[in-house]
């Protein structure tokens, strides 16, 4: 699947002779190395959380936001390279409220993410631009009902019930795949979305995470928000227990 | 001498009113430059997409200007979107224009429409760009005549029939009241089913008290009942 492309690799705007364009496929990689990030849609919303490698000890709690809310009903996660990621946020929460302020209505989240799409694959087509380095989850609740998208740096977006992107996706998807979303209210996607990142994460390559979770749900009044912190710390303590009971088998 | 080259207003009355399950829009059809009657079956609710109309009123000109630009925009909005656009958007599309160049504009607009979000709404967007949902508005120069009618006359949750009924009534009242309006009466009724548009020659109007049948002799007149009082 992943080759070195010798000679077609050094510009985005060449392909190569079997028809890829390696500079995407390599800024797919910067995605891949990141904390992993996971995305569900629940029967009454959408949870997202991220697991956030700390890079250095002398790093307050809460700081290097990996989830930010670009509308009062819709929320992103990003991974990969974190300043591509604000310039991305920040593309659409402009959308968002340029949308708003032409068309009279919060801006539907299919629409939200065929903009930020056409924005990441922008950057695709130029000599001169690189391609974001970072892979973005974008979750949403309008009157369509809650939905879940992720953009790849290569413009792609598509419309998920459980997506994962990130060092531990592989693992993560099987797990989502595993789990009866249709059923689950969000108070209880968020417990499973920490529980899978808790068992994902691998002690012996990366050292400390935190947990970072928001979602938007009925719960929650159709607003995207960070998941109040007694859930947050309910979920982290079934992770962790949900740790041991496998440790201990 | 001055008529000819006066600018074409639609002296008008136009009318949206809600129902339960969509909205009825009324009009009469006289577009006056000066005191000539330039169109005597002039058409003034204009479509904006399948499910929103719009009625007009004020310059002719301006309004079909505004109308244009709107119902251009709002199909590449739905291209976009690939659903109809929502009565909301189209008004605050309206609004905008009609904000941004309020120096300029002269023309008072109501939209109404269905959407599968909202049901039957109506908006009105008078001269200087206002944007107000109501259950029902009225404009154009004979809806002065109309808002004691409406204040009286106007319930909620009315069936289709009921609305059209109201609506034709006082396009009628408008007309017989306000030079500037007059012709026929046109609606148009648009619900979850689609669109319908109706039209109703000045011959098939109910008649008010100073259009009754005229009387030759005097006797007759001295001798007969009076008038009918108007029924609610």
């Amino acid at each position: 699947m992943s080759s070195i492309g010798t000679g077609y690799d050094l510009s985005v705007t060449t392909f190569s002779p079997d028809g890829r364009v390696f500079q995407i496929e390599y800024a797919a990689k910067a995605v891949d190395n990141s904390g992993t990030v996971i995305g569900i849609k629940c029967k009454d919303g959408i949870v997202m959380g991220v697991e956030k490698l700390i890079a250095s000890k002398m790093m307050l709690p809460g700081s290097n936001r990996r989830i930010h809310s670009v509308h009062r009903h819709s929320g992103m996660a990003v991974a990969g390279l974190a300043a591509d990621g604000r310039q991305i946020v920040a593309r659409a929460k402009s959308e968002a409220t340029n949308y708003e302020s032409v068309y009279g209505e919060p801006i539907p989240v299919k629409e939200l993410a065929d903009r930020v799409a056409s924005y990441v694959h922008l950057c695709t087509l130029y000599w001169w631009l690189r391609p974001f380095g970072c892979g973005v989850i974008l979750g949403g609740y309008d009157r369509d009902g809650p939905q879940l998208y992720m953009v790849e740096p290569s413009g792609v977006s598509y419309m998920y019930f459980g997506a994962a992107i990130g060092k531990g996706r592989q693992g993560a998807k099987t797990d989502i795949e595993k789990l009866k979303l249709s059923e689950m209210t969000c108070r209880e996607g968020v417990i499973e979305v920490a529980k899978i990142i808790y068992k994902l994460h691998d002690e012996a390559k990366d050292k400390a995470f935190e947990l970072e979770m928001s979602w938007v749900c009925d719960e929650s009044k159709r607003q995207h928000e960070k998941v109040p912190d007694d859930l947050l710390e309910a979920a982290k303590a079934a992770a962790k227990a949900a740790l041991e009971e496998m440790d201990a088998d | 001498m001055e008529d000819v080259n006066a600018p074409h207003s639609m002296g008008t009355t136009i009318i949206g009113i809600t129902y339960d399950g969509g909205v009825v829009l009324g009009a009469d059809s006289r577009t006056s430059t000066g005191m000539y009657v330039a169109n005597r079956a002039s058409d003034k609710i204009t479509q904006l997409t399948d499910n929103v109309y719009l009625c007009r009123s004020g310059s002719a000109a301006d309004s079909q200007v505004v109308s244009d630009y709107v119902r251009y925009f709002l199909h590449q909005h739905t291209i976009q979107l690939g659903q109809p656009a929502t009565v909301k958007v189209a008004s605050n599309l309206i609004r905008l224009l009609s904000y941004s160049n309020k120096n300029m504009l002269e023309t008072g607009l109501i939209v109404g429409g269905w959407d599968k979000y909202e049901g039957g709404k109506i908006y009105s967007v008078p001269l200087g760009g206002t944007l107000l949902e109501q259950p029902f508005a009225i404009g154009g120069s004979g809806s002065s005549y109309l808002y004691g009618f409406f204040d009286q006359a106007w319930k909620e949750g009315m069936n289709k029939d009921e609305a059209e009924k109201l609506v034709v009534k006082a396009v009628s009242l408008a007309i017989a009241r306000d030079g500037a309006s007059g012709g026929v009466v046109r609606t148009v009724i648009i619900n979850s089913e689609g669109v319908t548009r109706n039209f109703y020659p000045g011959d098939e109007l109910p008649l008010w008290h100073e259009e009754l049948e005229p009387c030759s002799s005097l006797l007759d007149i001295l001798s007969s009942t009076g008038p009918e009082p108007m029924s609610i």
